[in-house]
């Protein structure tokens, strides 16, 4: 069996970040890079499954620069067996890849490995578009499941039994046919740190660099109708009364405060 | 031409971002001179079209088809209502069952697809707003098709109340049963045991600026000393710092104490969602620029590390 996990390396905003000249994005000086936090279940589930049953291979898939190489590794050190990346200079000049595009060049590489079960992470936490997985899953003719927060696979049967993570305490229970997309929910596991003996094992596994053309694409793939227009900071809509001071200074007016509001009585 | 605005329901009720999809997608009828659909699929349609006939609705398609929400039924239902109406807009909810469909519906339709929508800007071109960055930015992005798939933020448009007068139809929709491969075997509630959240009138919640889970302690005598409840944010839950029956937000519990101070919480949306009806907000975060303060009656600017342990004192 092969399982295919998408990963994608996210960037967070510092606390006091400035947008970039022509503020498309936030400065890269301000931007810290690590590997988006849903795909870190997503990557721990697809290394369980290869761990509880033989002949799993686990295939990382990411469409990133560079620079991402070293947020991929740390999959390959987690026990990921190999990585593909997908980059060339049409990406690099697209400043707005849309869902479609994504789904897209995903799909390509579908269509190279053929895996079984392809995980995905919830969402991005840069961009918060949460649609890859689904689409991806409709684009290949797969079955899928979003929000999923418990798997249980049963490749006997052909069925991944899964819980969707809904609203308000609540979780579907539901069964799905393979091959499937499952879009995984932080705290579905429990993500391991790398070893140092996986970390070392990590630099001699391929990442295997593939272009638009490599997988029969081309330009027209990242073309889209939508574009990103502009990036501000939104107008502060706070009217919090700020306690200022030292730590002591701080503490003191707000315990004045929960002592005027009655709190410790109780 | 029509917007097409698909309703939401479980477990026999209709959910109220349905009636928040109606004025988002009212004002999208109005911006491009259209009328506005709505669909509802599954259950008890006929009962739940007439919960639905709202203010601002032209026209409500009630599909009987399954009980309960299920994508490949959804996706297809929505596939061919889209092929009869034309719609220039299919606007759904970023539910997690909005997660589940909308991009299926999307690619089905070979649509562009914006999701997490917080406003529309309906000028010479129709500009979407949504935020990137954990809520730290704003962004617009320009729709250059005649026709695209949008799902919006809950709790940002208000819900549509007065009565309407729709006309409601029931299409016999034919699904291609050999296409619907998942089936919703049950449903489970999470996050039940000895303390109910909800119930406090004060809650000190703590989020991942702890860092450690020996740090909850803290928090926790923080708490003591001030007669309250402990909860948290997800991020604690997922680690297995504190149980489930302690997460606010989203997922968790949807909370309305006097009190809410979060110590070390960003205020991600979803968060937000289970905590935005208390009283007064109280927010400790080193991060000037958190989305946190946007909600807080008060605020400290400054590291937990230091000001939690003096507050404590003031209290023990
Ligand atoms: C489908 C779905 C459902 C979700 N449901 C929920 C839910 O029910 N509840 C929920 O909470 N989240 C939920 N989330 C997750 C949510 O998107 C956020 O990831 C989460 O709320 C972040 O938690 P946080 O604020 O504790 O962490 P972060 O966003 O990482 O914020 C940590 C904060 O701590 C501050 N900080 C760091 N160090 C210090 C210090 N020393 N002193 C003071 N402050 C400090 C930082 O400035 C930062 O603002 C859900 C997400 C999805 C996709």
């Amino acid at each position: 069996m092969k399982v295919l996990v998408t990963v994608k390396e996210v960037a967070e905003a510092a606390d006091d970040f400035e947008l970039a000249e022509g503020a498309l994005d936030i400065d890269e000086r301000y931007l810290e890079y690590d590997l988006n936090e849903w795909d870190e279940y997503a990557v721990e589930e697809g290394v369980e499954i290869a761990e509880e049953s033989e002949d799993v291979e686990v295939v990382s898939v990411t469409i990133g620069p560079e620079r991402s190489e070293e947020t991929i590794r740390m999959a390959l050190a987690k026990g990921v067996d190999r990585a593909i990346r997908v980059w060339d200079d049409t990406l690099e000049g697209t400043a707005f890849l849309d869902v479609e595009a994504r789904a897209s060049i995903l799909e390509a590489v579908v269509a190279e490995e053929e895996p079984d079960l392809v995980l995905t992470g919830v969402q991005a936490a840069d961009d918060g578009f949460g649609a890859t997985g689904v689409a991806l899953a409709d684009a290949i003719d797969f079955e899928w499941a979003a929000v999923v927060n418990d798997l249980d696979l049963d490749t006997g049967d052909g069925t991944a039994h899964v819980h969707r993570e809904l609203e308000g305490g609540v979780e579907e229970l539901t069964d799905v046919s393979l091959p499937v997309v499952l879009s995984i929910q932080t705290g579905i596991n429990e993500p391991r740190y790398a070893s140092l003996r996986g970390i070392r094992q990590a630099q001699s596994k391929e990442i295997a660099p593939y272009g638009l053309d490599d997988l029969g694409l081309d330009a027209e793939t990242t073309e889209s109708t939508l574009s990103l227009t502009s990036m501000y900071e939104p107008e502060t809509e706070s009217d919090a009364t700020v306690f200022e001071g030292s730590p002591e200074e701080e503490a003191d007016q707000l315990a004045e405060l929960f002592g005027e509001m009655g709190v410790v009585e109780g | 031409m029509t917007v097409l605005a698909l309703a939401e329901h479980r477990r026999g009720n209709i959910r109220p971002v349905s009636y928040e999809t109606v004025t988002a997608g009212r004002g999208l009828a109005d911006a491009l001179d259209t009328e506005l659909h709505l669909a509802v699929i599954g259950g008890e349609v006929s009962e739940f079209a007439e919960d639905l006939n709202r203010d601002g609705v032209d026209t409500i398609h009630a599909v009987a088809a399954g009980e309960e929400f299920n994508h490949d039924i959804y996706t297809q239902v929505i596939e061919s209502l889209a092929t009869d109406l034309d719609p220039r807009v299919v606007l759904m909810p970023n539910s997690v069952n909005g997660l589940d469909y909308a991009p299926a519906v999307a690619s089905r339709l070979s649509l562009p697809l914006i999701t997490d929508v917080v406003g529309f800007d309906a000028g010479d071109t129709m500009t979407a707003i949504r935020e990137m960055y954990g809520s730290k930015v704003e962004t617009t992005i320009e729709i250059d098709a005649d026709r695209f798939c949008v799902t919006i933020r809950p709790n940002e448009w208000p819900a549509a109340e007065g009565a309407g007068d729709a006309e409601i139809e029931e299409p016999d929709v034919e699904v291609d049963e050999s296409r619907v491969g998942s089936t919703v075997t049950g449903f489970e509630e999470v996050g039940g045991g000895d303390v109910d959240i909800s119930d406090a009138d004060v809650l000190v919640s703590v989020g991942r600026g702890i860092e450690e889970e020996e740090n909850i302690e803290l928090i926790e005598e923080l708490a003591d000393a001030l007669g309250a409840t402990l909860s948290s944010s997800r991020p604690i839950v997922d680690a297995g710092w504190l149980p489930k029956n302690r997460q606010v937000g989203q997922s968790g519990k949807v909370v309305t104490p006097d009190i809410y101070l979060a110590i070390g919480i960003s205020g991600a949306v979803q968060h937000v969602a289970g905590m935005k009806g208390a009283d007064t907000i109280v927010a400790i975060n080193t991060d000037p620029n958190a989305p946190i303060f946007d909600l807080a009656d008060y605020g400290i600017v400054d590291d937990l590390f230091e000001v939690v342990p003096e507050l404590t004192a003031q209290f023990s």
